[in-house]
């Protein structure tokens, strides 16, 4: 009998002691990247915001992250950091959609953020930027400067993002010079920097004098550069590759949001949600304006301004979709945020059909 | 000021001339029987090699040579492996790739981030300035007229020389190569480490003149490009420098069909080079009775008789 007390003692202590001792664990969390950290872009940004989960809860955080993996294969790449204790996973390219919500059906105490993506569950949250709001502004400042005319689009995938990013960066730069047409190749890559400098020759031999890109290296920047014409960085400052062609970059500034669901993570309180944020909650940032005139930046400026404190909205109707049809407006005098992440046309003014 | 075709043609060379260079390279070692699957991840540490040692020397030219040294020790591990130790070539060229691939991000990730001024092309005052031609036959990249005379080189080699010969016989049937007194490891070696050479030279042209800066990743699949171009140009040297240029023409005229707006879908235009280099070479191949099969011996392992 007495045994058996100081056995139950004995186990219920160690139990007390292994309890106390998961508390004193590291918040795992993991984090899918579609390219290399190095591609100085968007792969970039977000290793930047792990850094600063990182730097944030000091001791009480763990991060691993796995770069480069394809989309078409990535879900075992998440499965792995699910089963290996990672509590929170941050899933950043929209393909990586089906793989995350396929695992978290499987872990369903395992909480998941997907980037760019649509579709959510109980523990799976989604999150974007407004990159459509930079790409507005870039679209001003290419449609002020060309010469000829002819803006070059490297795009990568026609998802709706991308598809909401040309249009955007039309309605701006038409909003500045009606007779601005753009130039598409679609490299169907997010990173390859040998064909998105392909792209960029191809574009900038048809005529383009202004590169701006939707993939993830600076291989475009540095064709431009390289031919004396202008350009636009991606998800991040790119000017020391291209410094005397740059404009311009958006920068995807993914830190606040990192560290704010890490934090909710850690205070038990994580709840899947939706969050599309742009230049107003300082999540879409626009590098410094350079090799421009002065009254071009005070222009893009001015309708960074605007777009920020809201009194502007780049898809203001009334919209007119390519055949000249007015799209019908669903939100407060502009498209809804439900028509901007569903987009699968084109403004009136791009000649190019959308592949489907 | 130069023409619009021109224009053309100049970047479709830029895009050939890694491809070529890996492809002459990989068909010598597997002309002398060995299936060497780890191109890519020697292009990797090539490019990335070369990106580091041209930063830090500041000489473009001692980075290509780092490349090249790059490229021909991976090789190096892949012969002790795969003729030291007989050990099976798939797997071993496959891990590799694998290994090429990670050294070369560790070894490039301090230089992420850093940009370098392209190999300019060569300049021959009167001749490079001639209108028209000029440019395109004088003025070109050094690597350009490098790969040329590679693929020059390498066919003549092959068909014209005994040693070529040689390394020919031995891929078709090692064990009568040995028992002629052929020197089967040593010519094997020396092979590898060729292909190993010119991988990595195709890799630092990637991030020394392509698109100058590393970052890991930036390969891209061409090693297995130029793995599938060897194959399917039928293991002759004529027919590599076809492909390579088929492979690079139909990718620039694809992406320059989608910048006119030709109206053609982007997903088949992205897909046409690769099924417009397979079904060429497979059509040119199958035109002659018995075409050129693969060589005898590739991928076995040969292991001296005592």
């Amino acid at each position: 009998m007495n045994i058996m007390v100081k056995v139950a003692g004995a186990a219920a202590l160690a139990l007390g002691l292994a309890g106390a001792a998961s508390a004193q664990e590291k918040l795992k969390i993991g984090f899918i990247y579609v390219g290399p950290v190095g591609d100085h872009g968007w792969t970039y940004q977000h290793d930047q915001g792990r850094k600063a989960i990182e730097a944030a809860f000091p001791g009480k955080v763990e991060t691993t992250f796995i770069e480069s993996v394809p989309e078409a294969d990535s879900e075992r790449s998440i499965e792995q950091l699910a089963r290996t204790g990672h509590k929170l996973i941050f899933t950043t390219s929209f393909g990586f959609m089906e793989p995350t919500l396929k695992v978290a059906a499987k872990y369903p105490n395992i909480n998941f953020e997907h980037a760019t993506g649509y579709k959510r569950a109980k523990n799976v949250a989604t999150y974007s930027g407004k990159f459509h709001e930079g790409r507005y502004v870039q679209g001003v400042i290419a449609g002020k400067m060309t010469k000829t005319n002819t803006i070059g689009y490297v795009a990568s995938f026609p998802i709706p993002e991308v598809v909401a990013g040309i249009n955007a960066f039309m309605l701006g730069a038409q909003s500045v010079n009606p007779n601005v047409k753009v130039k598409i190749v679609w490299a169907a890559t997010w990173f390859d920097p040998g064909k998105e400098a392909d792209a960029a020759k191809a574009l900038l031999d048809q005529g383009a004098d202004i590169i701006t890109q939707h993939t993830d290296s600076p291989a475009p920047l540095q064709q431009a550069e390289a031919r004396g014409k202008f350009a636009f960085g991606q998800a991040s400052d790119m000017i020391r590759f291209a410094p005397k062609g740059q404009l311009t970059a958006i920068i995807d500034d993914w830190a606040p949001y990192y560290v704010e669901r890490a934090r909710v993570q850690l205070e038990g309180k994580w709840q899947s949600q939706d969050v599309w944020d742009g230049f107003a909650k300082g999540k879409v940032k626009m590098a410094p304006y350079t090799n421009m005139p002065d009254d071009v930046k005070k222009l893009a400026q001015d309708t960074e301004e605007a777009i920020k404190s809201g009194k502007f909205n780049p898809f203001k109707c009334p919209v007119f979709d390519q055949s000249g049809k007015e799209v019908k407006c669903e939100g407060n005098g502009a498209l809804s945020d439900g028509q901007i992440l569903s987009l699968n046309y084109y403004v009136k003014g791009i000649d190019d059909k959308l592949p489907k | 000021m130069i023409g619009f075709w021109e224009s053309i043609l100049l970047t479709v060379i830029t895009a050939a001339t890694p491809l070529l260079i890996a492809a002459l390279g990989e068909l010598i070692v597997e002309k002398s029987g060995v299936l060497n699957l780890g191109v890519e991840g020697m292009m990797a540490v090539g490019a990335s090699t070369g990106f580091a040692v041209a930063t830090l020397t500041d000489s473009s030219s001692i980075g290509v040579l780092a490349g090249i040294a790059a490229g021909m020790a991976l090789s190096l591990i892949f012969a002790l492996v795969t003729l030291g130790f007989a050990a099976n070539q798939v797997a071993a060229g496959l891990a590799l790739t694998i290994l090429g691939l990670g050294l070369a991000g560790l070894l490039g990730a301090k230089f992420v981030g850093t940009s370098r001024i392209a190999i300019p092309p060569i300049h021959i005052p009167g001749l490079s300035d001639l209108p028209g031609i000029g440019k395109l036959v004088f003025g070109q990249s050094p690597f350009f007229y490098l790969s040329v005379v590679l693929a020059v080189g390498v066919a003549w080699f092959l068909r014209r020389t005994r040693a070529g010969l040689s390394l020919r016989s031995i891929g078709e049937n090692h064990a009568s190569a040995h028992a002629l007194g052929l020197k089967v490891l040593r010519t094997r070696l020396l092979a590898i480490l060729f292909g190993g050479a010119c991988a990595g030279l195709a890799g630092a042209y990637l991030s020394l003149v392509y698109t100058p800066f590393w970052s890991p990743g930036m390969t891209a699949g061409r090693g297995w490009i130029a793995l599938a171009l060897v194959v399917f140009a039928s293991w002759l040297p004529l027919r590599v420098f076809l492909g390579a240029y088929l492979f690079g023409a139909a990718t620039i005229l694809q992406m320059h069909a989608q910048a006119a707006s030709m109206g053609l879908p982007s997903q088949a235009l992205s897909a046409f080079p690769y099924i417009a280099t397979i079904v060429a070479l497979v059509l040119i191949s199958m035109r002659r009775v018995g075409a050129t099969p693969a060589p005898g011996s590739l991928s076995t392992a040969f292991v001296p008789p005592r």
